[in-house]
């Protein structure tokens, strides 16, 4: 006797506990394996570039935050960049040196969330997420000191950062530093080692560079597949050519590569904020510059940086306004979804969760 | 004077509290009358005491969860927030009972009543102190076994009635989990029957002169892992995953079905533990048992209670496949393992008459801990083997030092 079977189509999201946000992926199951994928995008969007259009440069600093929220420092970081370039100015070391320094925080925090979220998803009931958190709170409270927020910080603008560090803020970020060497030992030793986490990630979702590569990802997923290709050592930009850390590549760009990846990134991002406190010297932090910015009319500009997730890139065009003719951005969470299906199909229901997980998007930037 | 007297042979004989009962009512009431009465009021006692631990397991599990995770957990309501189940259960209460467009609305409402009854009929037969359980069946084990096993057939029931996708998952995850489990826990419990001698639950604890999980370590190990996943637990809680299917097949509860569906989980732990307890640590047996058995029962349970939610908040989910691989090429051998050994044992051990001294226990005890030692190091490694994926001989990740380079990729870029 056979038994007829038949796929069954299943919504996941966009409510769901662990698509991170307002994703929805239309998935075709056979049994548990998946055969089909079709992601759903959208119900995230704000119009962030065409509000752009509507603001004056040091306004789109606002809206930058909120793109990726779990990294608005690095995405102030890119816009700024942009708008340097497209006036041709540059910012006072000091004030390159504050930025390098609290992107990398970022980027910690950011690698965090992304580590705590993803063994919550293989199914560690909270524990492993709320030791991540407690980390990533004290990041925030240093933010808290710089500029009064803790997540849409908007501390760079166009030519520097908002104000210099507070006197107290130094003595807080050795503190910091200093008990995070110690909880992220504790981190390694507790997830990299165990037995579960490594039957249920090693070589689940492999990515080949090639396909890495066609598919245009960047960040933590592109080097966990073995290429080495990182924007602060390409095309350092603000203070990264002064300071000196290691890019960590992965072998096989499995789900546990990204992992760690991702966890070894941490550990160097601690090593450029050592290097930066040890290098920055007094000055201003910011150009004196107009209230209202203009550039020339035609002018264009690429602001790019590594983000937490990969490639953050701001095109700016100008028509000599107060504000962008055009201003796109290339967002490394909606880039990086284009594996999807090299991840998913003809794998289990329980390790597509894990996988989308180990890509790290974040609905804000994907949606924009 | 038409005083009724309890025919010693009866099956509710045992119960103390029920002679108590039955005896005093039946100064007043025809003795078949007292017999329902006494029989009612010990099932009240049993269903309130079941009930209210289980409120107060789900309170100390997520108090215990949160001090695992850096939290405070529950603590505004009560002492230490101890009445924060009463709230619980009061919201829970005031919720609209939805039943899903779509339900098989008979078998949706019947899942949680079959869910709580087949908790309450397995703690039946659990003695909660010397002499005192409900029943004490002579073949307790057994039927505990049985009973718990229709937990799962409620799971099925509720996956197949919601007409919810993700709730089906959960339902066939159940099963293909329940039959895997349920193999290597049978003969796990078989070996303490083997040395007992008994299967009901009231000798298996005075068999206990040394505590079984010492005489057989490898029995309590496939018992513990095999009942958490029974009660759907991490590493094995495939079945309500949430971060992977919602939560399974209770996906579309709400209301009081949902508190009665949580009351089952909770108290399923509370059961489960109080089993373990009993086969495995030697029940209410303990200094003054007599009098403070109870107490010794309450202790080995919190242990048992204690050490899921312990393994809850620390490890993550295996995948479906991989429980199947651990339970039928880890646990089922170890089982077999420990079967034959007790056999043996037991067959050269005993004396005479068929019984073993405390000191053939400790004899026991010293063997079968190397057996234990020995058959899990060496079917952990060859599981490890089995479970991993093939892909896991690539090398492993490297840190490179990197100046500005160029793209290395081997395989062509078409």
């Amino acid at each position: 006797m056979t038994i007829r079977t038949e796929p069954m189509t299943v919504n996941v999201g966009p409510q769901h506990p662990s698509t991170h946000g307002v994703f929805r992926v239309r998935i075709t199951f056979d049994g548990e394996d998946i055969v089909e994928v079709e992601p759903v995008l959208g119900y995230l969007h704000r119009g962030t570039e065409k509000l752009a259009e509507e603001r004056n440069y040091v306004q789109i600093v606002t809206l930058t935050d909120r793109l990726d929220y779990t990294s608005s420092m690095i995405n102030n970081q890119a816009y700024c960049l942009a708008v340097e370039q497209l006036l041709g100015i540059e910012p006072p070391p000091r004030a390159k040196y504050l930025r390098t320094l609290t992107a990398e925080l970022q980027r910690i925090a950011s690698h965090l969330i992304a580590v705590g979220f993803f063994v919550q998803e293989l199914g560690a009931f909270g524990t492993p997420l709320m030791y991540t958190f407690r980390s990533r709170e004290r990041i925030l409270d240093l933010f808290e000191m710089l500029c009064g927020a803790r997540i849409t910080v908007s501390y760079m603008r166009p030519g520097g950062v908002f104000a210099d560090a507070p006197d107290d803020f130094w003595p807080a970020l050795d503190q910091f530093l200093n008990d995070f060497e110690g909880e992220l030992a504790e981190l390694e030793d507790l997830l990299l080692n165990n037995e579960i986490l490594m039957v249920r990630t090693r070589g689940v979702s492999p990515l080949p560079p090639d396909v890495a590569i066609n598919c245009s990802v960047s960040g933590p997923v592109l080097r966990a597949s073995g290429v080495n290709w990182d924007w602060r050592k390409m095309a350092p930009y603000d203070a990264y050519d002064q300071v000196d850390f290691d890019v960590p590549i992965g072998s096989s760009g499995d789900n546990y590569d990204r992992f760690w990846v991702r966890v070894q990134e941490v550990r160097q991002s601690l090593r450029i904020v050592r290097q930066c406190i040890e290098q920055i010297e007094p000055g201003p932090a910011r150009l004196e510059l107009p209230l209202v910015l203009r550039a020339a009319p035609g002018a264009e500009a690429y602001g790019r940086v590594e983000a937490s997730k990969g490639e953050l890139g701001f095109f700016l065009v100008s028509d000599g306004g107060i504000s962008p003719y055009r201003c796109k951005i290339r967002s490394p969470s909606l880039i990086n979804l284009t594996i999807t299906e090299h991840l998913l199909i003809g794998w289990k229901l329980a390790d597509m969760i894990v996988s989308l997980g180990s890509v790290d998007i974040n609905m804000g930037e994907v949606d924009r | 004077m038409n005083a009724c007297v309890l025919n010693p042979h009866s099956i509710l004989g045992g119960n103390h509290l029920f002679r108590f009962i039955y005896e005093g009512v039946g100064q007043m009431l025809p003795c078949w009358m007292a017999y329902v009465v006494a029989g009612a009021a010990i099932m009240l006692i049993l269903i309130n005491a079941v009930l209210l631990g289980a409120a107060i397991v789900s309170w100390g599990e997520r108090r215990l969860l949160g001090r695992f995770q850096n939290r405070v957990g529950p603590n505004r309501w009560g002492p230490f927030g101890a009445l924060q189940p009463i709230a619980d259960l009061t919201k829970l209460l005031t919720k609209e009972d939805i039943v899903p467009y779509g339900a098989d609305r008979i078998a949706f409402t019947i899942v949680p009543v079959l869910m709580v009854a087949s908790l309450l009929v397995g703690a039946a037969v659990i003695p909660f102190a010397k002499d005192v359980a409900l029943v004490d069946l002579n073949v307790g084990v057994l039927f505990i076994l049985a009973v718990s096993s229709l937990t799962t057939i409620a799971i099925f029931t509720a996956g197949w009635a919601s007409n919810n996708r993700y709730a089906l998952f959960g339902a066939g995850r159940a099963v293909a989990v329940l039959l895997s489990y349920e193999v290597p826990v049978v003969l796990s419990v078989l070996g303490v029957v083997l040395v007992a001698g008994s299967m009901s639950l009231g000798d298996i604890v005075v068999a206990q002169a040394v505590p079984f999980f010492l005489v057989q370590p490898l029995a309590f190990f496939v018992f513990v892992a095999g009942m958490s996943a029974e009660l759907n637990r991490t590493p094995f809680d495939v079945a309500e995953a949430e971060s992977e299917i919602i939560a399974g097949y209770h996906t579309e509860y709400s209301g009081i079905k949902f508190a009665l569906i949580q009351a089952a989980e909770f108290g399923g732990a509370l059961v489960v533990s109080g089993l373990i307890a009993t086969l495995f640590l030697a029940g209410w047996a303990g200094p003054v048992a007599d009098w403070l058995g109870w107490l010794w029962f309450l202790i080995k349970t919190f242990i048992g209670i204690f050490l899921f939610v312990w393994i809850r908040s620390t490890y993550p989910r295996l995948r479906l496949d991989q429980i199947m691989a651990v339970c039928w090429k880890f646990l089922m051998p170890l089982s077999i393992i420990n079967l034959i050994a007790v056999t043996l044992e037991v067959f050269f051990l005993r004396d005479a008459h068929g019984v073993l001294t405390t000191a053939d226990l400790w004899i026991m005890a010293g063997i079968n801990i190397v057996i234990a030692a020995v058959s899990i190091a060496v079917f952990g490694q060859l599981i490890r083997q089995q479970v991993r994926n093939s892909s896991q001989t690539a090398p492993a990740s490297r840190l490179v030092v990197s100046g500005v380079s160029t793209i290395e990729v081997s395989q062509g870029q078409g």
